[in-house]
């Protein structure tokens, strides 16, 4: 298995870039690349969130011309990157609260337009917001969702690792079922996190009706990085969901990032799409189709579903909502899905095992 | 120092009455203040607002318990609450309706200086003008005529001022109704 | 120029003259007539280079306040009672980053019960916030105070809470003198920023500070505070040399002179209490009124240079601590360290009961006749309701008229008894 992998790896984008015409290469395969977030800081080895948000940011201050500024949430991105009195950022960037980075973020760009119109300049820095799953998802909703109805100009981007790893890997609205947290252990008749619960914000971004809503994987850098430049092509409320294994809270070997990411897209697992004005307008097809215990057996949080006691009709269960995926994105096929699909949340929720 | 506390019901302008009633004063260069009885009124239910007129600054900000002056915008809270709690035995009172005092408060007027309890069929002239039930404007020039502490065309300029255009100028004409019907009474007219 | 307004519209107005940038709130009684009429001078274009924004709830309007004043720009909000409590975390934060902000509280009460009236218990909760809280005694001095805040707050480099009771002084409508544009571009210049996000030269804001230097940080933090009494004082007197009003400060006294007693209040109760002492003068009474502007940072010097040689001194607060008692006792007890000056509370005024001119005048006498006989009384209070609850329930009566604080503790051991 790990043999087709990296034979299927070789054939991606990521490895690929001293194959690919110049126009067509990654930022960061740029000997100029802005390197916004500079090495030495303190994330741990092999953190899909530090790889993204290097990967993001400077795709952004590409397509800014280095006009950019970033309001970040409290989590492991902010504590990781700026310990007094050291700053990994070099660009203007502002950690106020845990839950109310949107908002920040819309004070920000009202300030960047106000200060650009006194001064007669019309080139208004633009600004991104910044957090994780719970930043995003739970504690930051309120304010996010304030920040899309009113359409403000900022690119919000959440770093989906799928639970609160700063606090030491607590569930939050992002976390999938069965999943081991610290708040959801493996213990009792369902281990690991309850089924039928949580939200889908890509699709609730889309519901708001903003310009762009994308959702991207360090899995596929070459993308994520064209959805950044893409997000930023326009003005308004923008969202991009980011998945970034982490490898302590997922329990994954540290060299295994980008492989874990790749399997969530490849089985239907974290569909991957972009969507304009609340219709989809591309998604990411799976190139070849795996089988959910793949991406489950690299993960101890799933190591109950994985071992000699696992049960095969809760590993059938998660199979069952890949399938749904794939069915309601048309992960395998060659459109695009004309209406917004149902979250996989409503298909646990209306089939009851 | 005149302490005015107006009476009326959500929605019949009695906040706007008490602050045009200080507008009106404060345009004959006095001293004015005016404020709600602060709460969580609904369109309806009894609301009661404030004014004070001086020559000097106004520094308390304490609800007139007191009132020199006591003007009913709404009868029907004649029977609901005591409207004339606390009234200066040489004060006025003024109530919106179309039936002479004595029949309405006949109590208070005999308690009171002759002449100074007065009835005004306020909403009467609203409708005549307005076309709506809004006795806030007449029943300050009433208020005007019985007392001459301010002028009518005082109480005529605050409301043109709060509502440029048509909706201040019927406000206008309504007061000036009120004010000629009270004059008349006061001056042993037919209204009398 | 002369205007005859309402408060809010007054207060909208002295923040339109400082010419903010940005301008956010969510609505909540009593302070919504501010931001309306705000939010129309932007549509208007009234108030240029300014944006309003209508945000979901109080934590959004301090975060987007947070975010436009770390962008660079002047930024003003308002909120009350629970919106304050709401956005809590962001006020602590906003000191915490040194971001100039300045917010209006319309001081309202904190429920349950809920209660949408005026008294101090939300802006004294957030005693502890790192934001100045300076209190308003009129409507002009809310006007002056919110002109001032701007100014201090940002050469001190903290936020600026201006506390004014809220319907009390937002509704009542009154004559004001509303200083021209020329005045105020003079005393306050366009806003210059000591530091902000400038993708020109960028910075970090809002890092995390470990042990190693968390304590030193809020040493500086407190070292502004200390500025903050200078500043105000400064400030207070360009404002008064050029408009001519007697507005602001760290605290105002009124018949004060050979005053046997004097008075301690925040607020739009000084007003009232200024006549209620009048009428008491001319029985042959003298009471003195100290009305405290600053409350944070808290004018020790000056609070025991006005307070004096004056043996009596009675607080009068419209919040209390429960568990405890005044909030101002434990600072003015502090102010006068050494002198044998008597300092009683008197609380009134909870969830907008009226403070009377009677309620001032028998405190006076309360205190000039000894019958203070703990460290907190409560004052015009309905012992008919109090009783008809402890009867039924624990079989215990309180006494008529003003309550003394252990009388309320001596009636608990009577139940244990």
């Amino acid at each position: 298995m790990l043999d087709a992998i990296k034979f299927y790896q070789t054939g991606s984008n990521t490895v690929g870039n001293r194959l690919l015409n110049p126009s067509m290469r990654a930022v960061q395969a740029s000997v100029d690349r802005p390197n916004t977030l500079i090495s030495g800081h303190r994330a741990c080895q092999g953190c899909g969130e530090a790889l993204g948000a290097r990967y993001a940011i400077d795709a952004a201050m590409r397509a800014t011309g280095g006009q950019l500024m970033i309001a970040n949430a409290t989590g492991c991105l902010e504590v990781f990157s700026t310990p007094y009195p050291e700053s990994a950022w070099r660009l203007p960037w502002i950690h106020s609260l845990f839950g109310n980075t949107a908002a920040v973020g819309s004070g920000l760009a009202v300030a960047a337009r106000v200060r650009a119109a006194k001064a007669g300049n019309t080139n208004v820095p633009r600004v991104i917001a910044q957090g994780g799953d719970g930043g995003t998802t739970d504690i930051g909703f309120g304010p996010l969702s304030g920040m899309f109805e009113r359409n403000d100009d900022v690119l919000y981007i959440c770093y989906d690792n799928q639970a609160y790893m700063n606090t030491g890997v607590q569930r939050s609205s992002a976390t999938p079922p069965a999943a081991r947290t610290a708040t959801t252990q493996l213990v009792g008749d369902e281990p690991g996190a309850d089924w039928g619960k949580g939200k889908n914000v890509p699709l609730i971004a889309m519901a708001h009706g903003i310009p762009y809503v994308a959702t991207a994987s360090v899995c596929d850098l070459k993308d994520l990085e064209y959805k950044v430049e893409k997000a930023m092509s326009f003005h308004g409320a923008r969202y991009i969901q980011i998945l970034v294994p982490c490898p302590l809270g997922w329990g994954c070997a540290s060299g295994n990032t980008v492989s874990v990411a790749r399997l969530a897209c490849e089985t239907g697992f974290y569909p991957i799409f972009e969507a304009e004005y609340g219709k989809i307008t591309s998604v990411r097809k799976i190139r070849q189709k795996q089988p959910v215990i793949n991406f489950l057996k690299m993960q101890r949080r799933y190591a109950h579903l994985t071992g000699k006691k696992a049960d095969p009709k809760v590993l059938a269960r998660i199979q069952a909502l890949c399938d749904d995926n794939i069915k309601s994105f048309d992960l395998l096929g060659d459109d695009i899905p004309e209406t917004m699909p149902v979250p996989v949340q409503a298909h646990e929720r209306s089939h009851e095992v | 120092m005149l302490q005015i506390r107006l009476h009326g019901r959500g929605g019949q302008g009695v906040v706007t009455a008490a602050e045009m009633l200080s507008l009106s004063a404060f345009l004959e260069g006095h001293f004015a203040q005016a404020f709600p009885s602060f709460g969580s009124e609904r369109t309806g239910a009894p609301v009661v607002a404030y004014a004070r007129i001086d020559d000097k600054e106004i520094r308390t900000h304490e609800p007139i318990l007191e009132p020199n002056a006591v003007v009913v915008q709404d009868k029907t809270l004649l029977t609901a609450i005591d409207v004339f709690s606390g009234i200066d035995p040489n004060g006025y009172a003024i109530i919106n309706s179309a039936e002479p005092a004595e029949q309405v408060v006949p109590e208070l007027v005999a308690k009171l200086p002759q002449g100074h309890v007065l009835t005004v069929p306020a909403t009467d002239f609203a409708m005549q003008k307005i076309g709506r039930p809004l006795p806030g404007a007449p029943m300050l020039a009433a208020l005007a005529a019985a007392t001459g502490v301010f002028k009518l065309e005082s109480v005529q300029k605050s409301f043109q001022t709060r509502y440029p255009g048509k909706v201040g100028d019927a406000n206008a004409d309504t007061a000036a109704l009120a004010y000629d019907y009270i004059m008349n009474i006061k001056n042993g007219g037919n209204n009398a | 120029m002369l205007k005859q307004i309402e408060g809010s519209l007054g207060i909208a107005e002295a923040v339109a003259l400082c010419r903010p940038g940005a301008v956010c709130a969510y609505p909540i009684s009593p302070q919504t007539h501010i931001v309306e009429n705000l939010g129309k001078m932007v549509k208007t274009h009234q108030l240029k280079d300014c944006e309003f924004v209508n945000v979901e709830s109080e934590f959004a309007a301090i975060s987007v306040s947070i975010g436009a004043s770390a962008g660079g720009v002047r930024t003003y909000t308002a909120t009350a009672s629970q919106g304050l409590l709401f956005m809590t975390e962001g006020v602590y934060n906003a000191s915490g980053l040194g971001l100039p902000i300045v917010m209006t509280v319309a001081s309202r009460a904190i429920g349950a019960p809920i209660n949408i009236w005026n008294d101090h218990s939300d802006s004294l909760s957030q005693r502890d916030s790192g934001w100045l809280q300076l209190f308003c005694e009129s409507n002009q001095d809310a006007v002056d105070t919110h002109i001032m805040a701007f100014k201090i707050a940002e050469e001190v480099g903290l936020p600026v809470m201006v506390c004014m009771d809220g319907f009390v002084l937002t509704h009542a409508f009154e004559r004001l003198d509303i200083p021209s544009q020329e005045q105020i571009d003079k005393f306050l210049p366009e806003y210059q920023p000591r530091e902000y996000l400038d993708p020109k030269e960028p910075i970090s804001m809002g890092a995390m500070v470990g042990p190693e230097a968390f304590t030193e940080v809020r040493i500086l933090q407190q070292r502004k505070m200390y500025k903050a009494l200078d500043v105000i004082e400064r400030v207070t007197k360009e404002y008064r040399e050029l408009t001519g009003h007697h507005s602001g400060g760290l605290l105002d006294c009124y018949n004060c002179e050979n005053a046997d007693v004097k008075l301690i209040i925040m607020g739009s109760t000084v007003g009232t209490a200024k006549d209620a002492v009048d009428e008491l003068k001319a029985q042959g009474i003298n009471a003195g009124i100290i009305s405290l502007k600053s409350f944070r940072p808290f004018p020790y010097a000056a609070v025991r240079e006005a307070i004096g040689d004056t043996k009596k001194v009675v607080l009068v607060e419209r919040h209390f601590s429960y568990g405890a008692r005044g909030i101002l006792f434990p600072e003015v007890a502090r102010a006068l360290k050494g002198l044998d000056t008597e300092v009683h509370t008197a609380v009134c005024g909870l969830g907008g009961r009226a403070i009377l001119g009677s309620t001032i005048k028998n405190i006076v006498k309360y205190s000039l006749e000894g019958k203070f006989t703990d460290e907190l009384t409560w004052f015009d209070l309905d012992s008919a309701l109090l009783n008809s609850y402890l009867k039924d329930t624990e079989g215990v009566t309180l006494p008529e008229g003003p309550l003394a604080e252990s009388v309320l503790e001596e009636s608990l051991q009577k139940v244990r008894a």
